[in-house]
């Protein structure tokens, strides 16, 4: 049998497809974990973003934070985050707090760096007209500022869900699951069909998620804005 | 047209008053603004106009507190403005600023529509005047509504602009450079348009500018500014012009201010001359005989069938008998309309040989003839204007 | 981490200096490798974007979608074919690199100002000298820019390239640091990553000021 036919094999064979070490509860995982670190990085990000942006306040720590985060490799969150988190919980087997908070420190830079970047770089002129019609600071936030910056702010989201995708198999490292899973076990056994057919599937999860992003990305912005940019891409993730 | 209401019935301007107002930014530092007093009149247009760091900019913000002064009281109608809540006050204040500043991610529509819905208007009477605005400001309603701002011109935006401020019908509009950014030729016309808006809606409007000609044409009042903040002279244009208070806004007004009040008259003001009309294939003899019984004029004016001028002929190119036919008149006499500034038409008039200038009306048909020395006759007189001068008040608001 | 066990064993370190040396000996090979091999294979692709400019259209959407590939992924898809190798690891890198560099040295040889090129062809520079001694050393600022990127992106993509058996600084952060719940080693690793990124970059900086006396400190 030939290579892609032992792949496909692999893929269609029904002992991978239930149980502990079947393929839906490593992309369950694989998603599940990713969503959970996205959702958590907007939730700290977003708002420091905006608050940076729009007070001008501690834009130098952003930058600082955002400098530091890319030059520390994916990886090396894990290997930070997993002692000092596994020596907190006193609990050793269990990886899905590391592998969250290592896939948090990941997103939140592009972010931070994004949104604040998107409505610190807003035209003056828009802050000052809203301001003078009689607009509040939240509401120039939330009616000038993020739409405006909007996409810029959805690049900085983009490439951190991307990120976060890309960099979830690598959880499986510190007992995180996911479809990385099977690339580790199959480097340890040598069993070089599985790492095949599981690169190929974390490869079309993640290209997917940034074509779809990109898509959704046009679809969200007003037309009367033509294209923003990102303010620098990280490393590949 | 629709049920709305007819705009020029919006509520009309409202009096700004500024007594003793001082703004200093630093403790210490010299003021921006100083002991400024200055009260506008309902429904005119006060231009305030000075050198860069005059404070015009920063008086004209406190206005709308976007900048809170230092010391001294601004009332608009009487009332306080530090007494009205920030954004209150300013959602019943137009603001335009030279960049406009029209928010990207929105239609034209939705631009205009921003102080109505900040002030929770319903619907159906927020569209209706999005587009009665639309129309005010000279753009189609049904085309330009949808549009996004990048797709406009300058001169658009900036109609936009006006149409924005216009919005909630606020009775005082602040102006800050409105026509600064677009170049030369539009901004005359949109100047143009905007006084002619301005008749219908009689706001009070206090407008900012670097530039002594537009201030002398939008105003019915300038306050000049001097560095410093303090007020050199505030009076109508013509007054200015004529009389400066001080060496330095003679200086700044410019050594061409005798020119510069001409743009302030216009043709119709002037005694206009009766001018001997000779009709193309009329009998030379007769017109000769015209031309004779007037001693003020030395030429006769050919005219077509549709009394459209044509150009001088003097009494020698009348000799002799026979029709004259239309090659016998020299062109180029210069026309003018009633309408026309006297500085205008004494440009025109000087360029020609003969100089008179032709007056014609909206069909160039001939009105009168006007002189370069009835124009003269207007730099001696006094100062027009039969209300005089407001001077800057001393404490309560009159 | 195991009880009792401190969270940074500075003895480990200093007995394991020679181990260290060893590893980001290991790494900057891997490292040069593939931003140098990258580096002459994407000067050659904007040389040929240069001449058939439609080529540039595809060949960004192309990279933008090879970006999105996970590095995990692209580390291993090749091992079928070419083996638990270095290859296989500089496949990976390069194709990274690539992304970065052709699009930067692009946009450095179209930024040279129209002016200075019909200046070099009034004088009667021959296209490869015109290209030598105009082109690139105005282009040179945003080149290296480039360089910094993808040597920086490409120090941290070795640390992963140890799954796939390379060694490197990712040696000391995942097979003896998290396999062997031995932070002191992760620790090492991560923080020595770090300041060579950091070292290298400025390296590069001093390079290209060095380079480019009239562009002070302009480019990245």
């Amino acid at each position: 049998m030939d290579f892609l036919g032992q792949v496909w094999a692999w893929y269609t064979d029904p002992a991978h497809w239930t149980g502990s070490n079947s393929i839906p509860l490593r992309l369950w995982e694989h998603v599940s974990l990713s969503l959970v670190a996205i959702a958590a990085s907007l939730l700290i990000a977003l708002p420091l973003g905006l608050y940076i942006g729009h007070t001008g306040r501690g834009a130098r720590l952003a930058v600082g934070i955002s400098n530091i985060g890319r030059s520390v490799p994916s990886l090396g969150w894990f290997g930070i985050v997993y002692p000092i988190s596994t020596g907190l919980l006193h609990r050793g087997g269990i990886g899905f707090v590391p592998a969250v908070i290592g896939l948090v420190a990941l997103a939140i830079p592009p972010i931070v760096t994004n949104t604040y970047a998107g409505v610190a770089d807003v035209d003056p002129d828009l802050r000052e007209a809203g301001r003078g019609m009689g607009m509040r600071e939240l509401q120039i936030l939330r009616e000038v500022e993020v739409p405006v910056a909007l996409p810029v702010i959805l690049a900085g989201i983009r490439i951190s869900v991307v990120a976060v995708v890309a960099t979830a198999p690598l959880a499986a490292l510190v007992g995180g699951g996911t479809l990385g899973s099977f690339i580790l076990q199959g480097l340890a056994l040598d069993h070089q069909v599985r790492v095949f057919a599981a690169a190929l599937l974390v490869i079309v999860l993640a290209v997917g998620t940034e074509l779809a992003l990109a898509w959704l990305q046009r679809a969200a912005v007003s037309p009367g804005l033509s294209g923003g940019d990102a303010s620098g891409a990280p490393m590949p993730p | 047209m629709s049920s709305s209401p007819d705009p020029s019935a919006g509520r009309a301007g409202a009096v700004v008053a500024l007594e003793h107002v001082t703004k200093t930014y630093a403790r210490g530092s010299a003021p921006a603004v100083d002991d400024l007093s200055l009260t506008v009149p309902a429904g005119e247009i006060c231009v305030l106009v000075g050198p860069s760091g005059c404070g015009k900019t920063t008086t004209m913000k406190m206005i709308n507190r976007l900048i809170e002064p230092t010391s001294g009281r601004i009332t608009i109608d009487g009332d306080d403005v530090s007494a009205i809540p920030a954004v209150e006050l300013r959602r019943q204040i137009g603001y335009v600023i030279q960049q406009v500043g029209l928010f990207p991610h929105l239609t034209i529509g939705d631009n205009v529509a921003v102080v109505p819905r900040l002030l929770r208007w319903p619907a159906p009477r927020i569209r209706a005047r999005v587009d009665e605005l639309l129309e005010l400001v000279g753009l189609d309603p049904g085309t330009d509504r949808g549009r996004y701002p990048a797709a406009l011109s300058g001169g658009e935006r900036q109609r936009v602009g006006v149409a924005r401020a216009l919005a909630a019908d606020p009775p005082v509009m602040l102006m800050d450079e409105p026509f600064g950014a677009v170049d030369p030729i539009r901004r005359d016309r949109l100047q143009n348009e905007f006084l002619r808006l301005q008749a219908q809606v009689r706001k009070t409007i206090v407008f900012v500018t670097h530039d002594v000609d537009e201030a002398i044409k939008m105003a019915d009042r300038i306050a000049i500014l001097q560095r410093g903040g303090i007020l050199a002279q505030y009076d109508t244009p013509d007054t200015i012009l004529a009389n400066p208070a001080s060496e330095f806004v003679e200086r700044f007004v410019g050594a061409d201010r005798g020119l510069k009040r001409l743009s302030l008259g216009r043709v119709r003001d002037v005694p206009m001359l009766e001018p001997v009309l000779v009709h193309v294939g009329e009998d030379r003899a007769d017109a000769r005989r015209r031309l004779a019984l007037t001693d003020e004029l030395d030429y006769a004016l050919v005219v077509d069938d549709r009394e459209r001028p044509l150009g001088w002929i003097d009494a020698g190119d009348l000799a002799g008998s026979g029709p004259i036919p239309a090659e016998a008149a020299t062109p180029g006499a210069p026309t003018v309309e009633p309408e026309s500034t006297l500085r205008d038409a004494l440009s025109a008039m000087l360029g020609s040989s003969v100089q008179l200038g032709v007056v014609v009306d909206d069909r160039d048909r001939v009105v009168g003839l006007i002189s370069v020395d009835a124009i003269g006759e207007v730099l001696r007189a006094p100062v027009r204007g039969a209300d005089g001068p407001l001077h800057p008040v001393d404490g309560a608001a009159s | 981490m195991i009880e009792g066990q401190p969270f940074f064993d500075v003895g480990w370190l200093l007995d394991n200096l020679d181990q260290l040396a060893r590893r980001i000996g290991e790494h900057l090979l891997v490292t040069v490798i593939a931003v140098v091999v990258g580096f002459v294979l994407s000067f050659a692709l904007a040389l040929l974007i240069r001449r058939y400019p439609p080529l540039y259209a595809p060949v960004l959407a192309l990279s933008g979608v090879l970006y999105a590939i996970p590095s995990i992924a692209l580390f291993v898809l090749f091992i079928p074919i070419t083996g638990l190798s270095l290859l296989t690891a500089e496949i990976a890198l390069v194709s990274y690199t690539l992304v970065i560099l052709v699009r930067n040295i692009v946009t450095g040889l179209r930024g040279v100002p129209a002016d200075v090129i019909e200046a070099a062809t009034g004088m009667g520079f021959s296209p490869g000298e015109k290209l030598w001694r105009v082109e690139f050393p105005i282009a040179l600022p945003i080149i290296v820019a480039g360089v910094r990127i993808a040597t920086v992106t490409t120090i941290g993509l070795v640390t992963i390239a140890t799954l796939t058996g390379l060694g490197g600084l990712g040696y000391l952060i995942v097979n003896i640091g998290i396999q062997r719940r031995f932070p002191t080693a992760t620790i090492t690793g991560v923080l020595t990553v770090v300041i060579l990124s950091t070292l290298v970059d400025i390296g590069l900086v001093a390079l290209q000021r060095r380079l480019t006396p009239w562009s002070r400190a302009r480019g990245g």
